[in-house]
């Protein structure tokens, strides 16, 4: 747990941490009332919420369903800070664009990873199931992604990561961004074999490896 | 479907014995004094396309031929072959037949020059869902599900089965949030509707070419809780609630026409033998080349035929891995089938600490002990709609669970009896009438998530 909270705005770390949306965009509107940084309120207290959730669900202390709680509340506080963000120059963590590969339609694992990375403070393109790699292709040109995620469940669509990372290359915007993989069957040898940047067990651990993709 | 249960005892509650067996294939029955073993492969790490599709062919040949020749060397005398297809094989059904046609040819050549009985059960993919929110009643999807059953007896299957999806575009969500409300909704609303509306078409096609219509499964929404709640993502004391909830879903398949046996990953099998009398399928040990599960011994306790769930054709030291689920599903039948032909005392003994190897240990373990099964079954059939006894499933079952966390029976840990705390009162508010319930979750869930035409709302 994080022991090196300010005082100031406590609550908001409370709120977040406890999942209590409606405590978080309150404490969001005193502090933005007291002219307080939108990027400290991120930086100081919300993600050092996120990142005490996540190392509770490490712990094995929460389930995901506690996880998600204060994932909505982030959310909540990141819809009243976010103009203020975009107005000052802010920018996001980074931009991660993910998918469940061409031939699956299994999100739950990805829907989670993009619930986990926003609380993160990433932006989140989500674009769905089943997905082609030319939309991966045409998101990473017109979006201008840091990083795209994959996420497979089956054996038989695994494959279709390596088509895409192959089709990024060949449309030339492979070397512009990272690429992290995860579903039930990938492992880190496969991730090497393919030529992916990053492999991920779970939710929670991908926030850390897509802001080490980010930071390299 | 009547209130009384089709297994009226405990003592009649055994492995191999179904109140309605089944008979199929080339001289295979199920449920019928012993218990078969069902084998089912798929392939190793493959693009399935017209490029690889000669390859994949013959992947298909050889581990058909592999698993025989391993069940001809332990004189295997029945043997249930289930073949799953991948979606590309339901997208174009002459692919599926096509495998269907090469494995079918096997079993019967198995059949004449062996004298196994044994039978080929085919299981498209519920394509469906490829549309978000899924088209469930219509579309390119819905035309080619409706083209394989029709054409999948002629193709060489004996047995149709499906592990359908309809209510999962809300249960995913639903199942990671630990919502009960919304579970229920999916399963008991959602599901029984779209089960209905499914099963009526599978059965008639089934009738019409000659292929026994014989299951379905919960397994895209009880067996992702068993999955989550393994990794520790969701409580287990909520996964069991699930299995228990989904009953009632999958005995509409049942009540619609099919007659079994339940499909090998549907846990909430024993809970469809005990109320429909039908012959089920089940998986444990044998499946964990597949995946993990709490329930490897509980899960062989009452059931007819004995499944490996799924295996990759990869290469093992002893052969290929079809081959050795065969090996491991050959004794494990032996052993079952031996104490049911020395005497039902013995068949009953050796169900019983098959159950209680497991039952203390986890709560999903627990609700398939058979006499839980038989008492929730009791309660939930009391009531007469899907909805009604999911309701019922979700109170009964929770109750049975603080109960023996209660008194010892079972173990839970204290972050799990924090959340069965929690899911009580949840269960309790659940609303008495499906109506009810549909007007108020509608304005829960994000516009869009499923479309309540599709099941007939």
């Amino acid at each position: 747990m994080n022991q090196n909270i300010p005082e100031k705005w406590k609550s908001l770390y409370d709120a977040v941490l406890e999942g209590n949306a409606a405590a978080a965009t309150a404490a969001v509107d005193a502090a933005i009332e007291a002219n307080e940084s939108p990027q400290t309120l991120v930086d100081e207290y919300m993600i050092p919420a996120m990142d005490d959730v996540g190392e509770k669900f490490e712990q094995n202390e929460y389930f995901v369903p506690e996880l998600l709680i204060s994932a909505r509340a982030m959310k909540a506080a990141l819809t009243k800070i976010q103009p203020l963000l975009t107005a000052s120059g802010s920018q996001p963590k980074g931009r991660v664009a993910l998918g469940t590969v061409k031939g699956d339609l299994h999100d739950i694992g990805k829907n989670l990873v993009a619930a986990m990375l926003e609380g993160g403070g990433f932006e989140v393109i989500d674009l769905g199931v089943d997905v082609d790699p030319d939309k991966f292709i045409d998101t990473a040109r017109a979006s201008k992604v840091d990083i795209i995620a994959m996420s497979a469940l089956l054996t038989t669509t695994m494959p279709s990561m390596k088509t895409t990372i192959e089709a990024l290359k060949a449309a030339g915007v492979r070397d512009g961004l990272k690429i992290m993989i995860g579903g039930a069957p990938i492992t880190q040898e496969f991730a090497d074999e393919i030529g992916a940047d990053a492999y991920g067990d779970n939710a929670s651990t991908a926030v850390s490896i897509a802001r080490s993709l980010v930071a390299s | 479907m009547p209130r009384s249960l089709a297994v009226h005892s405990l003592d009649q509650f055994l492995f191999g014995r179904a109140p309605h067996p089944v008979r199929c294939g080339h001289g295979l029955v199920i449920g019928a004094g012993s218990v078969v073993p069902e084998i089912n492969f798929t392939l190793p790490t493959i693009d399935v396309n017209a490029d690889s599709w000669a390859e994949v062919c013959r992947q298909y040949g050889q581990m058909m031929d592999t698993v025989l020749a391993r069940a001809v060397h332990l004189s295997v005398p029945a043997l249930l072959v289930e073949f799953e297809t991948v979606p590309p094989m339901t997208h174009n059904p002459d692919w599926g037949f096509e495998i269907t046609g090469i494995l079918a040819e096997r079993c019967l050549r198995a059949h004449e020059k062996h004298g196994i009985a044994v039978a080929l059960r085919v299981t498209p993919n519920d394509t469906r869902e490829f549309n978000r929110p899924p088209l469930l009643r219509r579309g390119e999807h819905w035309e080619q599900m409706l083209r394989f059953f029709e054409g999948a007896g002629k193709a060489g299957a004996d047995l149709l089965a499906i592990e359908s999806t309809g209510g999962k575009e809300v249960c995913d969500d639903a199942l990671v949030n630990a919502d009960l409300r919304q579970v229920v909704f999916a399963l008991g609303v959602l599901g029984a509707r779209d089960m209905r509306f499914l099963w009526e078409h599978i059965v008639s096609r089934c009738r019409a070419g000659g292929v026994v219509p014989s299951g379905d499964t919960a397994c895209g929404f009880a067996n992702t809780a068993m999955t989550l709640a393994d990794k520790g993502m969701i409580p287990k004391v909520f996964a069991a609630m699930v299995r228990v909830i989904s009953v009632p879903r999958s005995l509409v398949a049942y009540e619609a026409g099919a007659i079994g046996p339940s499909k090998d990953c549907a846990y909430e099998g024993p809970y469809m033998k005990a109320i429909a009398g039908v012959p089920i399928s089940m998986e444990g040990r044998t499946a964990s080349c597949a995946h993990f599960s709490p329930l490897g011994n509980i899960a062989q306790a009452v059931c007819d035929c004995w499944s490996n769930e799924s295996v990759a054709n990869v290469r093992l030291l002893s052969g290929y891995a079809p081959e050795v689920s065969m090996e491991q599903l050959a004794y494990d039948c032996r052993l079952t089938n031996t104490a049911l032909a020395d005497s039902d005392a013995g068949a009953r003994t050796l169900r019983d600490w098959l159950a209680v190897s497991d039952a203390v240990h986890d709560p999903q373990a627990y609700v398939l002990r058979p006499d839980v099964v038989l008492e929730i079954a009791g309660d939930l059939m009391e009531a007469d709609t899907p909805y009604e006894r999911t309701r019922r499933a979700a109170r009964k079952t929770w109750s049975v669970l603080r109960d023996a966390a209660a008194d010892g029976t079972l173990r839970l840990d204290s972050r799990e009896t924090r959340w069965l705390e929690r899911l009580g009162p949840a269960a309790d508010a659940l609303p008495d009438s499906e109506s009810e319930l549909f007007e108020s979750i509608l304005s829960e869930l994000p516009e869009g998530s499923f479309l309540p035409a599709e099941y007939g709302l």
